[in-house]
């Protein structure tokens, strides 16, 4: 993966198969402490205590399509590679939120890449999905949340191209203002 | 340009709903990219963003955009499924590129003739 954007995508297309209803997408961005943080958390079906150990492991997969699962392993290495963790905070039944740490000034640091197209083709997948999404930077904000754009085109599908072309010209030019202040 | 607010949401409104009530019943066509990790490290990601660009410019409001996972066939990715209400059977098509893209789209999604050369494979099996 070449940078964090598509990282998020991943991950949260792991909480739609796990049959979420809500999915919480937060990036963090804090110089002061040189931290990065980002969580996905969801309410799909969650993970046992073995399975959240195994869930490293890229030769353990629940699918049945392929022998590997990656996705996870991959946000590890990202995370370790630049002076970070990856942790999994998971409850059978409840959720899964899955949250990294990255040293923001970090060399091998990934970028954070392009969130307007990942927020976007999650929405597009899955209309129906609740999606709270926050970029925090030095105390400067972008957000979006599903719900409130539900309400204000009151009754249309999220996943008509015009809506959804829409968000994306949004968060292109919220990230992109977001970006002006640091 | 002037700085858009989630407010303006409302002003696309009226106008898409007629068009997405139409979608919502049976589109005509069903535009499926796979999503899975091996689908988004290949590039699926963009190809979603071309799909949904060449629906809104064509203003194809009969054809549903969505994604799906991996389908197992990992060093094919990014693929593209392409379902017609008028054809038996889903058509994979493999080692997608924003330029194919719009090739399938003029030629399939519109014209309903299946670009075999980027097709998965074409027919199944015999067995006598």
């Amino acid at each position: 993966m070449e940078d964090l954007s598509l990282h998020i995508l991943d991950i949260a297309e792991n909480s739609i198969n796990a049959g979420a209803t809500n999915i919480e997408i937060t990036i963090d961005e804090d110089s002061k402490q040189d931290v990065l943080k980002l969580e996905i958390a969801d309410n799909g079906s969650g993970m046992d205590a073995t399975s959240v150990e195994k869930a490293l492991d890229p030769f353990y997969t629940t699918r049945t399509t392929r022998r590997v699962g990656l996705g996870l392993p991959f946000l590890d290495e990202a995370a370790r590679a630049a002076n970070g963790r990856l942790e999994i905070d998971s409850h059978l039944g409840v959720g899964t939120k899955v949250i990294a740490t990255f040293q923001l000034s970090h060399i091998d640091r990934k970028p954070i890449g392009n969130m307007a197209d990942t927020i976007t083709t999650l929405i597009a997948g899955r209309p129906e999905v609740d999606i709270t999404y926050r970029h925090g930077r030095d105390g400067h904000t972008v957000s979006l949340s599903t719900k409130e754009i539900r309400r204000q085109v009151d009754g249309v599908s999220l996943n008509s191209a015009e809506t959804l072309s829409f968000i994306r010209q949004y968060l292109e030019q919220e990230e992109h203002s977001l970006e002006q202040h640091g | 340009m002037s700085k858009i607010t989630i407010d303006d949401l409302a002003k696309i409104r009226e106008q898409t709903r007629r068009q997405t009530t139409l979608r919502q019943g049976a589109g005509r066509v069903k535009m499926t990219v796979h999503m899975g990790t091996c689908g988004i490290a290949a590039g699926a990601r963009d190809i979603m963003t071309a799909v949904l660009k060449e629906v809104e410019t064509r203003g194809l409001h009969d054809v549903i955009v969505t994604n799906s996972g991996c389908a197992g066939l990992c060093s094919q990715e990014p693929m593209l499924t392409v379902e017609t209400v008028d054809e038996p059977a889903p058509v994979k098509y493999v080692l997608i590129t924003q330029e194919k893209v719009k090739k399938i789209i003029d030629s399939h999604v519109l014209q309903g003739n299946v670009v075999k050369e980027f097709a998965l494979a074409v027919g199944s099996e015999r067995t006598r």
